[in-house]
């Protein structure tokens, strides 16, 4: 039982109100606020990642008990799979919003900034902890409207302008979800997703589900960027603060897309063969469009939002063809392996997309500039933002030893296995077009231009954003050692049992 | 029956509006339009054929009510959908301010 789960909600709000009375009064006050509340969760979340292991443990919200085992009240879980989603969170927002302290000298009105920046944490801790249907929905949109404001915080002509498109359409994926939510109710009578899991085994209407299904996985699928509909990521991202870009790729999309079509489509729908092939042909698509789409960008933010897209794919495909593999029932030890696959990917994104989108802050803050073509032979002036990106263009591309060679390979490895031998091939060509492209990344950054050339004006960015990128390429680094036996069974196969155990998530919870 | 086919109807009037409307303006009444639809569906769902609002009667044992729950989702709903259309008005009169128009025609600098 794990006492701590409501503060992942509560102190990041609390802070956001906080900062919205005190910024008034105290100028600097906001900025350390944010990252030490940032800090303090993100050590509590280790905490938890490490004590909850195959437990399950849930807060029932207001102390509503259960009534003949039917719950009544909000519940908020914490398993194997949701406490990896928020040491991401939480981390990734701490080196953010550590790195937003020299970063947002930029722009006006930095406490508004961080309450946004607190409010957003708050809804996709909420989203990720929550055990019920409709919370997620509340959580989602408390999260998606303070990015909705962080996008446009530059209030130039196309921050505006892409935030604008990602309301429209972050606004129908609401009205999705929100159908998809009523249609469950209509039938279960019921909110909690255990509740509803248990309503599923007592009688499952196929062809009404199916039609929900598609709701809730266009719904969460807009959240997610998954291909068709992607047309907002590249611009929303793009125009963002850089450390609002970097939670946006690195942790928003996971958060509030990724992680609910999982925990929705593993623990709570019954798997069926054809939804598992509809996510893993999505998936596919995404990973293949996404890089073709990235290869010709000259904007690097944009760049590397196309590709968030396109790694995205990965995680799908793979938990797709896990998906497929349990729906068949047969071989559930590649079903498993194709799970951890994405699961570590989707870990290893978070680090090296937050790292590159850091990266590309500290060079739009040295340099003024978002072409390629304008800037280059940036290696002498800015060594260590030099540094750190190499790694990150490395461990995106796949190259051992980084963390993004191991997941690909797990990856690839299991659909190998599961016999879908175009899906890995597909993977291997995503990859190297990836390089390719990251190859250009660097080339264009940080050499070509001859010493003469180079401005002498140009110089490295401050400490906290130099300390934030320093920390993220460690944690690139580190992040392989996750493919050894002993540290996977501590991290990655909790998470893999919650969702291949058909079972354990509901009655462990109705139990309680 | 009809009810809940109007409403769907009225979820397709939000979205051809969406897609169809050149005015930022018109976008965002659309986008309510679409909302409210949503939330009219909520409301059927609770609702019972004959039942009267859920205020328990200890003298009427027998007394049907409807259910209680999908009115306390829409209005956390219509509440949260006052914020995103908020969000959205600040948003577009920032956009009339820059670019001078409402035309989402003459506004195009992000492709690709």
């Amino acid at each position: 039982m794990n006492p701590l789960i409501p503060f992942f909600v509560v102190i990041p709000l609390a802070g956001a109100f906080l900062i919205m009375i005190t910024g008034r009064f105290f100028k600097e006050f906001d900025k350390y606020l944010t990252s030490m509340i940032l800090l303090f969760l993100a050590i509590i979340s280790f905490y938890s990642l490490f004590t909850t292991r195959e437990n399950l443990s849930v807060y029932k919200v207001g102390g509503w008990e259960p009534i003949d085992k039917v719950p009544i009240g909000i519940y908020m879980v914490m398993d194997g799979f949701n406490a990896i989603i928020v040491c991401i969170i939480n981390l990734v927002g701490f080196l953010s919003a550590l790195y937003s302290i020299s970063y947002i000298k930029r722009y006006t009105s930095g406490n508004y900034f961080y309450a946004l920046f607190c409010l957003m944490i708050g809804g996709m801790n909420g989203v990720v902890l929550s055990g019920d249907l409709f919370n997620i929905f509340v959580f989602l949109e408390i999260s998606v409207i303070s990015s909705y404001a962080l996008v446009a915080f530059g209030v130039e002509k196309s921050e505006l302008e892409a935030s604008f498109k990602y309301q429209v359409l972050g606004g129908l994926a609401s009205f999705l979800i929100l159908f998809g939510i009523g249609f469950i109710y209509w039938k279960t009578k019921t909110l909690n997703i255990a509740d509803i899991k248990e309503a599923f085994n007592n009688g499952y209407d196929r062809t009404y589900y199916l039609f929900v299904q598609i709701l809730i996985l266009s719904g969460f699928g807009l959240k997610a960027a998954i291909i068709p509909f992607h047309a907002w990521l590249p611009d929303a991202h793009s125009s963002a603060p850089s450390p609002i870009s970097a939670m946006l790729s690195g942790v928003f999309i996971k958060a509030v897309g990724i992680y609910v079509i999982l925990r929705l489509f593993f623990n709570m729908f019954a798997v069926t063969e054809g939804i598992a092939i509809l996510i893993t042909t999505l998936g596919t698509l995404s990973m293949v469009i996404g890089v073709f789409l990235a290869i010709g960008q000259w904007d690097f933010k944009r760049l590397l939002a196309y590709h968030s897209i396109s790694q995205m794919g990965y995680v799908i495909l793979s938990t797709g063809i896990g998906m497929i593999l349990i729906a068949r029932g047969t071989k559930p030890e590649v079903a498993a392996l194709a799970i951890t696959g994405g699961i570590f990917h989707l870990i290893n994104h978070a680090a090296f997309k937050g790292l590159l989108f850091l990266n590309a802050g500290a060079i739009e803050y040295s340099t003024g500039t978002r072409n390629l073509k304008e800037m280059g032979g940036l290696a002498r002036s800015m060594p260590v933002t030099s540094a750190t990106s190499f790694i990150a263009s490395m461990s995106i591309s796949g190259i051992p030893p980084f963390n993004g060679f191991f997941s690909k390979l797990i990856i690839i490895i299991a659909a190998i296995m599961a016999r879908f031998y175009l899906l890995a091939a597909l993977a291997v060509i995503v990859s190297i077009i990836t390089l390719a492209s990251f190859l250009k990344f660097q080339r264009y950054a940080f050499y070509n231009k001859s010493d003469i050339n180079t401005n002498q004006q140009i110089k490295e960015v401050p400490f906290p954003m130099v300390f934030s990128m320093v920390v993220l390429s460690i944690i690139c680094v580190l992040l392989s050692l996750l493919v050894i036996p002993d540290i996977r069974d501590t991290v990655l196969t909790p998470a893999v049992n919650i969702l291949t155990d058909q079972l354990k998530y509901t009655t462990t919870i109705i139990g309680q | 029956m009809i009810a809940y086919i109007m409403c769907f109807v009225l979820f397709l009037v939000g979205f051809y509006g969406v897609i169809t409307r050149r005015n930022l303006i018109k976008i965002a009444v659309s986008m309510s339009i679409m909302e409210i639809s949503t939330f009219l569906f909520f409301a059927l769902v609770g609702y019972i054929d004959g039942g009267v609002a859920p205020i328990v009667d200890p003298a009427d044992p027998v007394k049907i009510y409807v259910d209680p729950l999908p009115q306390a989702l829409v209005l956390t709903a219509i509440v949260i959908g006052l914020a995103t259309t908020a969000m959205m008005m600040a948003v577009i009169i920032r956009l009339y301010r820059k670019y001078g128009t409402f035309d989402i025609r003459e506004i195009k600098n992000l492709r690709g």
